[in-house]
């Protein structure tokens, strides 16, 4: 059942050293805010999970929290590499992290399975490919059916998930609409899932089929208004472009990167202030 | 070339978006891909059917997204599913047309790396990564490449093989059991090849406007096949040339206008 509360308090209980953690969000709705917290908690040696890392993996790569990234895309949308997440792979720094890595079909479909609880999940593609000699956790099997080979990948089941939607009501259901990417799988795959919203409301006035999580499948519901900036919620606001533009700078060097992580995130005590200081230091025209 | 009314660039994306037939289902990779598949919408195929990766399918993005899960592609699709069900049903399902895709290396067969260059363990240079490319490549009925053309990118051997193309050659496909037929086109800046009906070699069928075999052959890091009968590219129309160009000015100052906003 989930438990309305705040994000530092969810982010507390639900996130611990060495957890295998998936914070989904395929552009939209990306959990900024709760990936943040996470590192402000300084949680280590995380096995970070997700199709798509982008800006706040590589803070969260960055700042040393995690051993392992298991994903299939890494790249700042729009702009280029991501800095951190490459000095981690070429230089070891500032910690050394190990990479698995996978296709959106057999990662998307790895978390399908997962939901399900089957033990993988079954695809096709990857013959001919290198990626096989590089992830051992991507294999082939024959069909008992019709003996062709296809490829298997293991099913993904998080010790916590954590996403961020539009809305939920005040008994934890929790309602996102646009692009879905892959939340729910994500959520319904993992041992505790959290969830961060813009607000909560007295009645989701849903429609039938809309994308709904059940608060009982959840552990955490937090209101956090924004937290998926600069990502964008749809409904909400928009992808703060100018914001992953402005990252390329911030994490090009590891000084540059310190000084950023450290003045907006590890010193400022919520999601709130690191709101305000991010408006300060781009007001005063400083790198973000 | 300098006198010409339009870039390289330019010729490049008319010439891929040319290639995209109307009412084409087009599952469609970012960047370049991006703004070719949304010119040919725009211009000769106006019932092309746009996926993207992130789930929308049948998008209408009226300036150009900027990443691949925009919000305008959500806003003006026929259906939002989610990511899991685009490569299970659409894709691997069998009803994708044409998969148009980028690459940072390829090689003669198309073969394309999108994971590293270097030693895979300790890379010199770190890449996004396979995205869906493995599975368009596998998947989809036919597969269109873009990608500038240079000696550092048109490789004689690839150093990490990210998504097949024709693999060694030949009926390799085939013999590997993969469903969709292959590239059959690599547009680059400079022309547009085509893999021989045989041996599945890329084979330069159409040199762009006022680009020479030499230029082709500088940057091409293999020894590169002209077809017997090489054709010039025909020139960028008017109305390509306008709607491309309306179109990238239309998605800056939308791009511009937004982070301005929220200043």
């Amino acid at each position: 059942m989930a438990e309305i509360t705040t994000l530092r308090e969810a982010v507390a209980a639900l996130v611990r050293d060495g957890d295998i953690v998936a914070m989904e969000g395929f552009t939209h709705l990306i959990p900024f805010a709760a990936g943040q917290e996470v590192i402000r908690q300084q949680r280590k040696q995380l096995t970070l999970v997700r199709m798509t890392p982008d800006v706040i993996y590589d803070q969260l790569i960055g700042a040393g929290c995690a051993r392992k990234l298991v994903f299939s895309w890494g790249g700042n949308p729009g702009v280029g590499s991501l800095h951190r997440l490459r000095d981690a792979v070429e230089r070891d720094w500032p910690v050394p992290l190990e990479i698995q890595e996978h296709g959106h079909g057999d990662l998307s479909n790895a978390y399908v399975a997962g939901a399900a609880k089957l033990p993988f999940a079954v695809i096709r593609a990857y013959a001919g490919s290198d990626l096989p000699k590089h992830n051992d956790k991507i294999k082939f099997v024959q069909c008992p059916f019709t003996g062709e080979t296809l490829a298997a990948v293991p099913a993904i089941n998080p010790d916590v998930t954590i996403i961020h939607a539009q809305k939920a009501d005040r008994k934890g259901n929790v309602l996102l609409w646009g692009i879905l990417g892959v939340q729910k799988e994500a959520v319904l795959a993992a041992r505790r899932a959290m969830v961060t919203v813009e607000e909560i409301v007295d009645d989701l006035k849903a429609w039938p089929n809309a994308c709904i999580l059940p608060g009982w499948a959840l552990s955490a519901v937090c209101c956090v208004p924004g937290g998926a900036f600069p990502s964008y919620a749809h409904g909400y606001y928009e992808r703060d472009n100018r914001f992953y533009q402005a990252w390329d700078a911030v994490s090009r060097e590891r000084d540059s990167f310190r000084t950023w992580i450290r003045s907006h995130i590890l010193d400022t005590e919520d999601f709130v202030s690191f709101r305000r200081v991010l408006a300060e230091s781009t007001a005063a025209g400083l790198p973000q | 070339m300098s006198a010409r009314p339009y870039t390289t660039a330019e010729v490049m994306t008319i010439s891929a978006a040319r290639l995209l037939k109307n009412g084409a289902v087009c599952f469609v990779g970012i960047g370049l891909p991006s703004t070719a598949a949304n010119l040919a919408r725009l211009t000769h195929a106006p019932d092309i059917v746009l996926i993207y990766e992130s789930g929308p399918i049948g998008a209408k993005p009226p300036v150009l997204p900027l990443s691949i899960g925009d919000g305008n592609l959500a806003e003006t699709a026929d259906t939002v599913v989610s990511t899991p069900e685009i490569f299970r049903y659409w894709l691997q399902g069998g009803r994708v047309d044409v998969g148009f895709l980028g690459a940072a290396q390829i090689d003669r067969f198309a073969n394309i790396n999108t994971t590293v260059i270097g030693d895979y363990q300790k890379p010199s240079t770190r890449l996004p990564g396979a995205g869906g490319a493995p599975e368009i490549a596998s998947c989809a009925h036919e597969v269109v490449l873009v990608l500038k053309q240079s000696a550092r990118a048109f490789v004689e051997k690839l150093d990490f093989v990210t998504s097949v193309g024709h693999l060694d050659g030949g009926d390799a496909r085939k013999r590997l059991g993969l469903p969709g037929k292959g590239p059959v086109a690599v547009v680059t800046d400079l022309c547009m090849m085509a893999p021989d009906p045989i041996s599945k070699e890329l084979t330069v069928m159409q040199l762009h406007p006022g680009v020479s075999r030499e230029q082709v052959v500088k940057a091409t890091g293999w020894q590169v096949r002209f077809a017997e009968h090489l054709e010039e590219t025909p020139v960028p129309t008017v109305i390509e040339l306008e709607t491309l160009r309306e179109l990238e000015r239309r998605s800056k100052l939308a791009h511009g206008e937004r982070t301005a906003a929220q200043a």
